[in-house]
């Protein structure tokens, strides 16, 4: 039984770690401005799409970092243009200003890639395959959880310790006034975007050397885990997104080895209906009050 | 100009409306791109009719549209595909689990009902939820109906992930036009009824509108409904313009698709929204297409034309629209005969004065 199971459980962890970095772009960005911001998947996306081409030109010690560099010029370009300009706009208009944008950068991908899907290039010592116990899986998914853990730490060390890190606090805590201590708003949230998109980047490498082709498309449905699972843990909690892309990620292998494949997508929104009507706040969320 | 003058105006436009699609039915051919955009944007216009009384109107931020829609859809083929033709169609199913057939207008009808239906069931819940909260669960909603009717063991019933066809669809651009007008024009009469100052009132302030009394669930959930079920019939007339249907159709992709249709028409704008239906459809079927094929000028290609530039070009102006214009084309005000001639006479002032 557990030789059968132990695969999946494998898979949903390395998957979760995957999810969970993205999901703290996610629950940053919501955290501070009160957006969900649906072009995060579709960055994710871009991300594979630059190595695809970038490592057809240059050896990988060089396409990694300047994957990264792009992806993060790639984020903080969509906050100055299309969230930058609305910020005293309705939050619905800046939402579907999100929209918008992921519409615009999934047909852009369609463009230039012709809507055939790239092989994604193997990346080394992480695409090796090793056996544990029952399971033979790839080096990545073992490095994914440990990577990921290592990430948050530093990011959670960021934001308690550094200055920045006190800034982001304060920005969402309440804008005005932390704009009126002298804060800069759009630098801070410029940041957000960056760490945002770096995490997406990272987490665009693990995710796919596990499944290896990358369409335009393909971002979109582990964008939107990744945001269930931010919503899950309690949307602008960093441990929280994390928990909660871990859950997420194991559940719905789970169900794979259950045989129920049609519902592993499903199951994800199942969840995320049922949190939101017995826990609004999620997991680790905090409890706010709407004032007249 | 007084009411009544003002609905005998309408209507008669109304008329000139479907006489001209008429004459332009019998003067161009069937496979013309002006009729097909006809016909796709008359139902494009009702469903995005349909979402702006959620979106624009109850100020109620849904993004399920795609999934009623495909209840709709669904409900209609299912229903209406002919006994005879059920074998060839349920091929994996031993000729599915249902044995009779239904008139299409009752399909129809029974399309939204069915939509409706769920809205009720899905609307208890999730109407609870504030403003991304709401999108995120309407959305992901949709995504369970679509696994839900793409699930093996429903097989018998809605084919699996199979093509559904064989069912009765429309030859007639007058018919997508004369169905959306009818429903488009009961849609009208809500928005002016007390509910629909209700719905107004709670998009523009909930605690405000429940402070006057106004029960804030039961109109949210009334809204939702009725949405639901303009969207299923929306759904069902699409399933007939294709001719053939499947759920993977049915992503959330074509929900954002309507919602910038709302948001280029105008939240709140039911003119704008079905000018904005006509223009989507007609830029990116027809206008836009030549944005799609490598040109020559001489022997100078073109730079940037190939398949898919169509779609960039598109959503950059989409993109436009939505910083830099954002009420829309309409904003909230509708497009009908008073304000033109207000608008005239602003333009043209000077002259009215002289004569």
């Amino acid at each position: 039984m557990f030789d059968k199971i132990f695969p999946y459980l494998l898979a949903g962890v390395s998957v979760g770690g995957q999810y969970a970095l993205i999901a703290v772009g996610y629950t940053m960005v919501y955290g501070i401005l009160r957006l969900i911001n649906f072009a995060h998947g579709d960055i994710f996306t871009a991300a594979g799409f630059f190595m695809v081409y970038i490592s057809a030109t240059m050896p990988l010690y060089l396409a990694i970092p300047l994957v990264t560099v792009l992806t993060v010029a790639l984020g903080f370009t969509v906050e100055r243009v299309a969230y930058k300009p609305l910020r005293t706009a309705p939050r619905m208009s800046i939402m579907i200003s999100a929209i918008g944008v992921s519409y615009l950068l999934q047909n852009l991908m369609w463009y230039i890639t012709g809507g055939l899907a790239k092989q994604y290039p193997v990346l080394p010592w992480i695409s090796d395959s090793i056996t544990l116990g029952s399971a033979s899986t790839k080096v990545v998914t073992i490095v994914t959880p440990i990577l990921t853990i290592v990430l948050v730490t530093a990011l959670v060390m960021l934001i308690q310790r550094t200055k920045i890190g006190m800034a982001m606090r304060a920005v969402s805590k309440d804008f005005e006034t932390a704009e009126l201590m002298g804060i800069k708003i759009n630098s801070v949230i410029s940041t957000t975007f960056i760490i945002g998109s770096f995490l997406a980047a990272v987490g665009s490498m693990l995710y796919f050397t596990n499944y290896t082709t990358v369409t335009p498309t393909i971002g979109a449905m582990p964008g939107l885990k990744a945001f269930v699972a931010a919503v899950f843990g309690g949307i602008g909690s960093i441990p929280g997104a994390v928990v909660g892309a871990f859950i997420i990620g194991i559940a719905e292998n789970l169900i794979r080895a259950m045989g129920y494949t049609t519902f592993s997508d499903a199951f994800t929104f199942a969840l995320l209906i049922l949190i939101l009507l017995v826990k609004p706040t999620g997991l680790f969320g905090e409890k706010t009050s709407e004032k007249v | 100009m007084k009411k009544n003058t003002k609905t005998i105006v309408n209507l008669v436009l109304l008329a000139l409306l479907f006489l001209a699609v008429w004459v332009i039915e019998r003067t161009s051919s069937a496979s013309s791109m002006l009729i097909t955009v006809l016909k796709k944007g008359a139902i494009y216009a009702l469903i995005a009719v349909s979402m702006n009384l959620l979106n624009g109107f109850t100020g109620l931020f849904s993004l399920g549209q795609a999934g009623f829609m495909l209840v709709g859809a669904y409900t209609y083929a299912v229903l209406t595909i002919p006994v005879a033709k059920r074998v060839a169609v349920y091929q994996m199913y031993a000729g599915g689990a249902i044995h009779f057939q239904l008139p299409w207008l009752v399909g129809i009808l029974l399309a939204g009902a069915v939509a409706a239906l769920f809205a009720a069931l899905i609307g208890y819940p999730v109407l609870r939820l504030k403003s991304d909260y709401l999108a995120i669960a309407t959305l992901g909603f949709a995504e369970i109906i679509r696994a839900i009717i793409q699930y093996e063991k429903l097989g018998p019933i809605t084919n699996g992930s199979l093509l559904l066809k064989t069912y009765p669809t429309f030859k007639s651009t007058l018919f997508p036009f004369a169905a959306a007008a009818i429903c488009i024009g009961i849609i009208v009469l809500l928005i002016n009824s007390t509910y629909g100052r209700a719905f107004k009132a709670i998009r523009d302030d909930e605690i405000a509108a429940e402070a006057m009394g106004i029960n804030l669930f039961r109109h949210k959930q009334m809204a939702f409904i009725i949405s639901s079920f303009f969207a299923g019939v929306g759904g069902a007339l699409l399933a007939m313009y294709q001719g053939t249907l499947q759920a993977n159709a049915f992503k959330a992709a074509m929900t954002y698709e309507i919602l910038l249709i709302v948001v280029i028409g105008g939240m709140g704008s039911v003119t704008g929204s079905v000018l904005a239906s006509f223009l989507f459809i007609a830029c990116s079927e027809w206008w836009l297409r030549f944005l799609d094929a490598e040109q020559f000028i001489g022997s100078f290609q073109v730079p940037l034309l190939r398949s898919g530039f169509r779609m960039v070009v598109f959503s950059v102006v989409i993109m436009i629209v939505v910083l830099f214009f954002r009420r829309g084309i309409m904003g909230d005000k509708e497009f009908d005969v008073e304000g033109i001639s207000k608008w005239c006479r602003r333009k043209f002032g000077k002259g009215g004065a002289k004569a």
